[in-house]
């Protein structure tokens, strides 16, 4: 358990964290997210007692990092992969560390295991990958076997295999009952990993719940909608019937339709009772990208400009070249991960998310079911389009 | 790729880093530094001197006693030039914009040793002016046989260590490890065999041995140089062209 | 369009490239994945002739990178965001790239507006970020208006809204007729901005199709059924010869049939659907059921000390 309250650093005139108060529970996976300069490393130096607080205090177990009898053996933190002496071999490394708490050396042994670097044990460090340096951090953090557990970015530099790896070791952590706080950029990473949320913006607290509720609370869902691709007259009707029964279509470059505002029975209801076949009918939750992009879109330092080419001579919009666009199609939804309407920028409404204030998870339109039949037959198996390989896994 | 571009690239990128400002400050400041003191010194001891030992005195080359210290801010600024493309890992880029390596280090050596040679000229006449006031009744003038060609050769001199130093980088790629080796030569290594007579012969073909003889008014009472100034400044030059030569084959044929 | 034909390196004993062929085509995003070790930098660097073929050959829309004038103006790479003097500002260090390829001093600032490092134009790089040093590597790709962008793992140290900025940048790129060639580490970035893939392990070819493609062939896929009908369903499915596995909280799972098929089977029968939406696996999944054999460093299972961590290697 790691608690902070309110937690405040102040470098010169510049306040670095301000009022910070969360806890950290053992058991899950919390994620900490915030943009760049937004206080992460501020505070994850705090909880380690590397800075001290202007004002307010954190605690791990209930006693400040400092006053920790064998602090090594308690807590466990990846902050800086870099952090080590490069002529030194990595058993080496890990032994130094180990003899300072008295942890016997045939856990350094173990943790290598661990990590896969029993092979290069004996070889310095220098010579390491970013990957291998992150594996040696990692290493170093399980050392003591520790109730806590701090990761900053811990995936940087790893390959797939090494992400996932990451990723599995930090779940089986917390299902042990160990306290895991990990900081990273990579919300779709994130949304496999976590189950809480801590999000600060400008040093401040922002966001402090879980996976589920953070995308409820900040992002719609919708429903993605396909017509048989042989007949467009069905897509026209089913669009002007859905946009009469006040939801909210958008073309998808494919072809398919974006509902926003309508439950999926009430989609199959109204698709039936004007006689439209359906080829498909998901619904989709928004990512965690797009909520946090929602949640944090006033509090990041350096923003790049929207017009991503201004000096190029060629300044078609996001997709005017793919084939598909060149159907009737009234402005598509830039093709983005299919399913995360891009956050609207500030004072352009976006027309696929209705209202920007949070919408509490109750409210979401898709869980009143309705009835409704589906009618009608012709079996043309078309090919599957590329859009087809969204799942809701990958929209978490 | 039209070669003014990449010299106007590479002016750029010498201009833009401070190491270029304080190497060649530094070149300047210890060379006029040293000599005005070193001049004002023997100023002293030559006026205790017969008239047999002032025959020999060189109030040119006593002035630019300071080239000694003075060339090793040039080496750091030779070092640099071309070793920080490597520390750094700029090199990558840079050869990813101008592919053709020989086109990339000729530019680079070329601008960084006119730059080289324009401070070096100006260091080289206000250490003369400077020196020969402090020297006093003993000093040379400008006008006098072979004097010019001594001041002119200081800033010739100063140049050929850069290039020398900048060859030796694009060899060994590092920076630490260029000034590893050049340092201990010209500082230690080669002072050291021209001082002891035994090893006089092969030291005086060293690059900084040969190329001080151009900086030479007056031949020394016990010279035993088989080259004249000019000779002597042939030697350094054909040392820095080696240097550059094999710095370019090994840009030329190995993985950047 | 960059063409590699029987590409190989060799350093020393060891194969790092080993007789790859494909194309990267314009118009699209085409990924290119691998393992650690499997060769991708390599092959990168060989593509830019900063690392010299054992054997094979790159070629440049039909010309050899040396060969290129003006080389920026045709390919835009950030290979690595640490390749600069960090003594050097911003602009300074853009501006003489610029130089070197004749393109005008004011494309400079329009690159840096474009990546939003105006701010810092005038600083010293060596106090960067990770994130700040890769935007500038990403200005001075951009900065040759090249039709050819190769980006070596370009999110690396971005924050959320750099990465969907890149991720973004490259689909526009690709967008306007461009070639786009990234390598990355990360799957999940990767399904959402590449259209085609190139993957290797060991240094050798192991895919080169498209994304979808890859997805189907080295994973599962299904289609998820709901119904307020569901025993109706299933038995409309049953007899039309098709296996149905159900699902926790009434959702049924077909694997094998589009989509399409189900949904019109249903309307033959007057089913009421509530959910028809086509499931595939990750592109994380994929990859590692491909490339399961040519991991370098591999994590293992925690050894049998009983204190019950570890981890779970690469096929879980």
């Amino acid at each position: 358990m790691i608690e902070a309250v309110g937690l405040t650093k102040r470098y010169g005139a510049k306040t670095a964290v301000y009022n910070l108060s969360f806890q950290v529970r053992p058991g899950t996976v919390t994620g900490f997210l915030g943009p760049n300069g937004s206080g992460k490393s501020t505070t994850m130096r705090m909880i380690l007692g590397l800075d001290r607080p202007t004002a307010g205090h954190v605690t791990i177990g209930g006693h400040a990092f400092r006053d920790l009898p064998n602090a090594p053996r308690q807590v466990g933190a990846l902050l800086d992969a870099k952090a080590v002496h490069g002529g030194r071999s990595a058993r080496n490394h890990l032994l130094s560390l180990a003899q300072l708490s008295g942890i016997p050396a045939s856990r350094v042994d173990e943790v290598l295991g661990v990590v896969g670097l029993q092979d290069v044990a004996k070889n310095r460090s220098k010579g390491f990958s970013l990957g291998m340096g992150q594996r040696l951090g990692i290493a170093a953090a399980l050392l003591g076997d520790p109730q806590v557990l701090l990761f900053d970015e811990p995936v940087n530099g790893l390959d797939p295999e090494g992400i996932l790896w990451v990723r599995n070791l930090m779940k089986m952590l917390a299902s042990e009952g160990r306290t895991v706080f990990v900081s990273s950029h990579l919300m779709s990473e994130m949304a496999l990993t976590a189950e809480h949320l801590i999000v600060i913006g400008r040093g401040q607290l922002l966001a402090d719940m879980s996976v589920k509720d953070f995308i409820a609370a900040n992002s719609a869902g919708f429903a993605r909608v396909r017509t048989p691709q042989t007949d467009a007259a069905q897509r026209e009707k089913l669009s002007a019937v859905l946009t009469e029964a006040g939801g909210q279509v958008l073309p998808e470059q494919d072809g398919a339709l974006r509902v926003t505002g309508l439950a999926l029975p009430r989609i199959s209801d109204l698709a039936h009772e004007a006689d439209v076949r359906l080829w498909e009918l998901s619904p989709h939750q928004a990512s965690l990208e797009e909520a946090y992009m929602r949640m944090t879109q006033t509090a990041v330092d350096y923003r790049s400009t929207d017009d991503q080419l201004a000096g190029f001579a060629a300044q078609q919009g996001p997709g005017a070249l793919l084939p598909d666009a060149a159907a009737p199609v009234p402005q598509p939804v830039p093709q983005q991960g299919w399913y995360a309407p891009p956050p609207p920028q500030p004072g352009v409404p976006h027309p696929g998310v209705p209202g920007s204030g949070p919408v509490p998870a109750d409210q979401n339109p898709y869980a009143q079911p309705v009835q409704a039949p589906v009618q009608e037959a012709a079996p043309t198996p078309p090919s599957l389009s590329k859009s087809d390989d969204t799942t809701p896994e990958d929209a978490r | 790729m039209a070669v003014a571009q990449v010299l106007n690239s590479e002016w750029t990128k010498i201009k833009s880093v401070r190491s270029t400002v304080w190497t060649l400050t530094m070149a300047f400041v210890f060379t006029v530094g040293l000599g005005f003191l070193i001049s004002l010194l023997s100023k002293d001891q030559f006026s205790k001197m017969n008239a047999r030992e002032l025959q020999f005195i060189d109030p040119t080359l006593t002035s630019f006693a300071g080239t000694g210290l003075g060339q090793l801010a040039m080496i750091v600024f030779g070092v640099l030039v071309v070793g920080n493309e490597y520390s750094t890992g700029m090199i990558r880029t840079s050869l990813a914009a101008v592919p053709r390596r020989g086109a990339f280090l000729f530019s680079k050596i070329g601008i960084a040793t006119l730059l080289a040679f324009a401070v070096a000229l100006v260091t080289s006449f206000v250490t003369f002016f400077v020196g020969q006031a402090a020297l006093g009744r003993f000093k040379a003038s400008i006008g006098d046989p072979g004097v010019l060609r001594a001041v002119f050769g200081g800033a010739l001199y100063m140049t050929l260590i850069a290039v020398f130093a900048m060859g030796v980088a694009t060899i060994l790629r590092s920076p630490m490890l260029s000034l590893g080796i050049l340092m201990p030569i010209f500082f230690l290594i080669a002072p050291i065999l021209g001082g002891v007579e035994a090893t006089r012969k092969i030291a005086q073909y060293l690059p900084d041995q040969a190329g001080t003889k151009v900086m030479q008014v007056v031949t020394p009472e016990n010279d035993v140089a088989p080259y004249g100034p000019w000779g002597g400044f042939g030697i350094m030059v054909a040392w820095a062209a080696l240097a550059v030569l094999c710095g370019w084959l090994v840009l030329k044929n190995r993985d950047a | 369009m960059i063409e590699v034909a029987g590409l190989s390196k060799r350093y020393g004993q060891k194969l790092a490239v080993d007789d790859l062929t494909f194309q990267v085509r314009p118009g699209i995003v085409t990924g290119f994945l691998g393992p650690n070790g499997a060769g991708k930098s390599t092959t990168m660097r060989m593509m830019l002739d900063l690392d010299r073929p054992t054997a094979g050959a790159v070629r440049i829309d039909g010309k050899r990178y040396t060969d290129l004038k003006d080389p920026l103006t045709y390919v835009g790479a950030l290979l690595d965001a640490k390749a600069l003097h960090g003594g050097r500002s911003a602009y300074n260090h853009l501006l003489c790239l610029a130089q070197s390829n004749g393109i005008p001093a004011s494309r400079v600032g329009e690159v840096l507006d474009t990546v939003g490092l105006t701010a810092v134009a005038k600083k010293r790089s060596k106090g960067f970020s990770l994130g700040m040093g890769q935007r500038l590597g990403i200005a001075g790709a951009l900065l040759g208006d090249p039709q050819i962008l190769m980006f070596d793992e370009p999110v690396n140290g971005l924050d959320p809204e750099g990465i969907h900025w890149i991720r973004n940048l490259m689909k526009s790129l690709a967008a306007q007729g461009r070639t786009v060639f990234v390598s990355s580490h990360l799957m999940s970035e990767m399904a959402l901005t590449a259209d085609h893939l190139v993957v290797i392990g060991q240094g050798r070819l192991l895919a080169d199709t498209s994304m979808a493609d890859f997805i189907r062939t080295n994973s599962r896929s299904y289609v998820r059924l709901r119904s307020p009908q569901q025993e109706r369903l299933r038995d409309v499915l049953h007899q039309a010869g098709i296996t149905v596995v159900t699902a926790g909280n009434g959702t049924l799972e077909v694997d094998g049939v589009a989509s399409e098929q189900l949904g019109e089977l249903a309307a033959q029968h007057q089913l009421v659907l509530h959910e028809l939406s086509p499931q595939q696996a990750s592109l994380e999944e994929a990859f590692m059921q491909l490339t399961a054999g040519s991991v370098e460093y591999h994590a293992h299972s925690e050894p049998a000390s009983g204190q019950g961590w570890g981890s779970t290697g690469g096929e879980n």
